[in-house]
């Protein structure tokens, strides 16, 4: 036969059977994405085998380096598309549920009113894309690049199960932290450099808030990490299904915890820095279009980064309390994020906006000593050998 | 030497277009890091030169006019007006129309002081507030509807009475919406007063003493919350308003939280009253005149007329020359003299209290401006 | 009762008894014929004209003395040979409201302000003078209010004609 069969092409091989393949553990990700290759790769290879029989290029096409690295960028892109789905899912749930609280209907475009985000996103990205005449070009590009990528970034970090991760890293929730801590900064960077008396006022708001509103949550991230004697979020997760969620004996910092995430993903009640009745938007004044769009994007991926962080810490991650591990444990833990967020939506619809100096009076001397007490309480029963 | 020392104090102007600000105007305020310095209200976006337009009008015909005011508060402007020109004529308005007038008076306040509160909850940051306090003005809406077929810019009082009496089962309607609005009040105040978030932004801030506000001529709800006990309706009654009982309320606070108070108190109030009219009204024969015919030309003299606006005290005074049309009609607006006292409200608070405090004056500026 | 004890509450007819005593003849007052008022009937308003000197010390005593609170308004009417200058003072504790009319020439449109008495007379004043042109001494920031600055006629007189007017 002068033409291969297309079998000889298409192989779907086992990930860990690559001599390349980075992880120790099975990924999802990654295998989806070696598969995706094998079929692009292994279909391209045979067209071109079919034109130039024998050539050097199809062979190179699926061997086993080269799948590899095709296969990462795929799991990355993969990665990233299901966080946006996620991340939409996320806002419809929002709009729905805060239309419903307000007695309204929210939302009636496609089933149960899901394409509107779609719709809103085609309409941002529509608009004209303008910078104000004596912005400081390149700080009011770069600011805006990078707040978008860190919380990105961010995002796809956070893993969804033993088995959906883009790395396995011994500190996996101090990266995390990390990440989530350098979004203060560059909105002072982007508040100052779009010239604008409104603007700088709230990126000075934001980063304040957020600065002050960071050491509580170190503090509480401090006390699992002692419960559970590491950083890696797997053994967080194992722990907690083997002894119990975690928070029942720390529900002081659950409860702590929760007010730092709204007011670390600047959600109303501490919305301060777009408060919009009295700043116009705040740091975002001066990013107009498909910008805006993709701030508001990224604020709602933070958002998801809080309740991700929320669940793993403290509500037992991708496992359910007796069957331990499921079939499909992302689901589980995606339907314990929603649950999060829905009560973010809640705390949204009931709550005016805090006043800046109410707000760092509640971060600094009402949560800090709490979130002192919920680590005493941790020391107390490690030491005791509760846990 | 100077110039350093106010080189960290920057004007921020706020307006003419603002998401706080319910009209077109702009307050410029003079900020030293958070806390204002200074203020100074911009207004006249809006002058449509009300006043010289009347005096190309026929008497009659002003009474729309007079709605255009306030969108809000049109019923109290053209029963202003109407009074205004019953009064130069000299003319008394039969005692259903009195009692008509006090029921739409009434209807009107509630439904401005909904919308007010509506405001009050977006500029705070609420937006729950806002749908729930308009979903309650739908049923006065309605009601106005019923009375004489337009929800705001009502054009109900003539000279002489009133455009046409009570439909039929209006009676009925009324009751339900104040039954109704008394039980979902207790709602919306449960996300407002018992929300401490909400209480600590209001307490404590645009403090004004009593002097300066009997000084600066700040009148209604506002005037109220600082402990000036003035209203119109029951210290220089009109219409039927002498024969009906109810409280004024009137704190000694002076901030922000006390006149927000003094306005939800009087939501109640404006219930009761609406309720002891309707049963007035039971007792007058429906028969009975609700207008009495007027003559074109009004008679040469002054005339000055006050009334309770749900934003304070408004005047209109009328010059008349003996002919159809009015020499000159001045109008006095509440609103005006709130906003020009806003200095002395804001100066001394953060930035962050602004929309607080320009939320208790409840500023419309269709009467600002005229 | 010394000279400036403060009469929380004067009656009508306090307050015209002690008017008429200090200012004499300097004051022109007024009876209405109207019938049908509640507030006249129940003599909750007085009726005065004066002169440009003497609206001052006018004001003075009825805020000093006799705790009138309140300038409720303060208005312009072009009469076409003169300007008059309108004011309405009132009392809380009463209801009493005053109405003063103050003539002022063609020629000579000048008056002294009432703002460091009653700080509301403030826009009020500022409005008369962008409509009328009345010229008011000791205002702290005469300039104009609702009009345009750049505006140099005073719409509000009779002289100046709307569209469609002849």
């Amino acid at each position: 036969m002068p033409y291969n069969s297309i079998l000889n092409w298409i192989v779907f091989t086992d990930p860990m059977q690559n001599g390349y393949y980075p992880y120790s553990v099975y990924n999802l990700p990654y295998d989806i994405g070696l598969k995706l290759w094998e079929l692009l790769g292994g279909l391209i290879a045979w067209l071109i085998n079919l034109l130039v029989p024998g050539n050097c290029v199809s062979t190179w096409l699926v061997c086993d380096q080269v799948a590899n690295v095709f296969a990462i960028i795929l799991m990355v892109v993969v990665i990233f598309a299901v966080g946006f789905i996620i991340n939409l899912t996320m806002i419809w749930e929002e709009r729905k549920v805060l239309g419903r609280m307000m007695d309204r209907r929210a939302t009636k475009i496609g089933p149960l009113g899901y394409f509107q985000c779609l719709a809103d996103g085609l309409k941002t990205f529509m608009k004209e894309n303008i910078a104000p005449k004596k912005a400081d070009k390149k700080i009011y590009w770069w600011a805006l690049a990078l707040v978008i990528g860190v919380s990105v970034l961010v995002a796809c970090m956070v893993p969804l199960s033993g088995r959906w991760f883009i790395a396995d890293y011994g500190t996996g929730l101090l990266i995390i932290f990390g990440l989530f801590a350098l979004a203060p900064f560059l909105i002072l960077c982007a508040g100052w450099a779009q010239n604008n008396k409104y603007s700088l006022i709230g990126g000075l708001r934001a980063a304040e808030l957020m600065i002050s509103y960071e050491i509580p949550m170190l503090l509480l991230l401090t006390g699992v990490i002692l419960m559970t004697g590491s950083f890696n979020i797997n053994d967080i997760v194992n722990a907690q299904y083997e002894n119990t969620w975690y928070i029942i004996p720390q529900f002081l910092g659950f409860i702590v915890f929760l007010i730092c995430a709204i007011a670390e993903s600047e959600r109303v009640p501490f919305d301060l820095s777009e408060a919009e009745a009295e700043l116009v938007e705040g740091w975002q004044t001066e990013y107009a279009g498909m910008k805006w769009g993709l701030i508001m994007l990224g604020d709602y991926f933070r958002g998801y980064v809080a309740c991700a962080l929320v669940v793993i810490m403290y509500l037992g991650g991708w496992m359910l309390p007796y069957f331990g591990s499921t079939p499909v444990p992302e689901l589980v833990f995606i339907a314990k994020v929603f649950l999060v967020f829905f009560i973010f939506v809640w705390a949204r619809a009931a709550l005016p906006r805090v006043r800046t100096d109410q707000i760092l009076n509640i971060g600094w001397k009402i949560l800090m000593p709490l979130a002192v007490v919920n680590l005493a309480i941790v020391i107390a029963l490690r030491m005791g050998g509760v846990f | 030497m100077t110039e350093k020392m106010n080189a960290d104090k920057m004007w921020v102007t706020m307006g003419p277009q603002h998401p706080f600000s319910h009209g077109l105007w702009t307050l410029r305020v003079k900020v030293d890091g958070e806390i204002v310095v200074d203020a100074e209200p911009e207004v006249g976006y809006l002058h449509r030169g009300w006043e010289k337009e009347c005096e190309q009008r026929t008497y009659a015909k002003i009474i729309p006019m007079a709605d255009r005011l306030c969108y809000s508060a049109s019923m109290t402007w053209s029963h202003l007006y109407c009074k205004a020109a019953e009064e130069a004529l000299d003319i008394e308005v039969p005692e259903r129309a009195q009692y008509m007038r006090v029921i739409a008076d009434e209807i009107c306040r509630i439904q401005s002081h909904l919308m007010w509160l509506a405001a009050v909850g977006t500029d705070l940051g609420n937006l729950t507030v806002f749908l729930w306090a308009l979903r309650e003005r739908e049923f006065f809406l309605d009601l106005n509807v019923r009375l004489c077929g337009q929800r705001l810019t009502t054009n109900y009082p003539r000279i002489g009475g009133v455009r046409s009496d009570m439909p039929y089962y209006f009676e009925r309607d009324c009751m339900r919406a104040v039954e109704h609005f008394e039980k979902t009040l207790w709602e919306i105040i449960g996300l407002t007063d018992e929300s401490s978030i909400f209480v600590s932004r209001m307490k404590g801030i645009g403090y004004i003493t009593r002097k300066d506000v009997a000084n600066l001529g700040i009148t209604g709800p506002a005037m109220r919350g600082c402990g000036v006990d003035y209203d119109v309706r029951r210290d220089d009654p009109y219409d039927a308003y002498d024969q009906l009982t109810f409280e004024v309320p009137v704190l000694k606070e002076g901030d922000t939280y006390s006149r927000y108070m003094v306005r939800i108190e009087e939501l109640f109030q404006s219930c009761e009253l609406i309720r002891q009219a309707m049963k007035k009204l039971e007792s007058i024969p429906k028969t009975a005149p609700y207008r009495v015919k007027v003559p074109r030309c009004v008679p040469a003299g002054t005339t000055c007329a006050k009334i309770e606006d749900p934003r304070g005290e408004s005047i209109m005074y009328l010059v008349s020359d003996g002919s159809e049309r009015p020499y000159r009609l001045k109008v006095r607006s509440p609103v005006f003299v709130n906003v020009s006292a806003s200095k002395n409200m804001v100066v001394g608070n953060r930035i962050a209290d602004i929309p607080a405090i320009m939320a208790m004056i409840d500023m419309c500026l269709g009467e600002t401006d005229r | 009762m010394a000279d400036n004890d403060i009469i929380e509450a004067p009656s009508y007819e306090d307050t015209i008894s002690l008017l008429k005593a200090k200012f004499g003849d300097k004051l022109v007052f007024r009876t209405s014929t109207k019938k049908n008022n509640r507030a006249i009937n129940q003599k909750r308003r007085i009726f005065l004209s004066t002169d440009r000197e003497t609206i001052y010390p006018l004001c003075e005593y009825l805020h000093g003395k006799l705790n009138y609170e309140q300038a409720t308004s303060v208005c312009g009417v072009d009469w076409v040979d003169h300007l008059q200058v309108v004011y309405h003072i009132t009392n809380y504790f009463t209801a009493v409201m005053v109405e003063i009319e103050v003539d002022v020439p063609n020629d000579d449109p000048h008056i002294a302000s009432v703002t460091p008495i009653w700080g509301g007379a403030n826009w009020h004043e500022r409005e008369t003078y962008e409509l009328f042109g009345i010229i008011f001494d000791g205002h702290p920031k005469l300039e104009r209010l609702l009009t345009p600055q750049s505006y140099e006629f005073y719409p509000f007189r009779k002289s100046y004609k709307l569209r469609g007017q002849e």
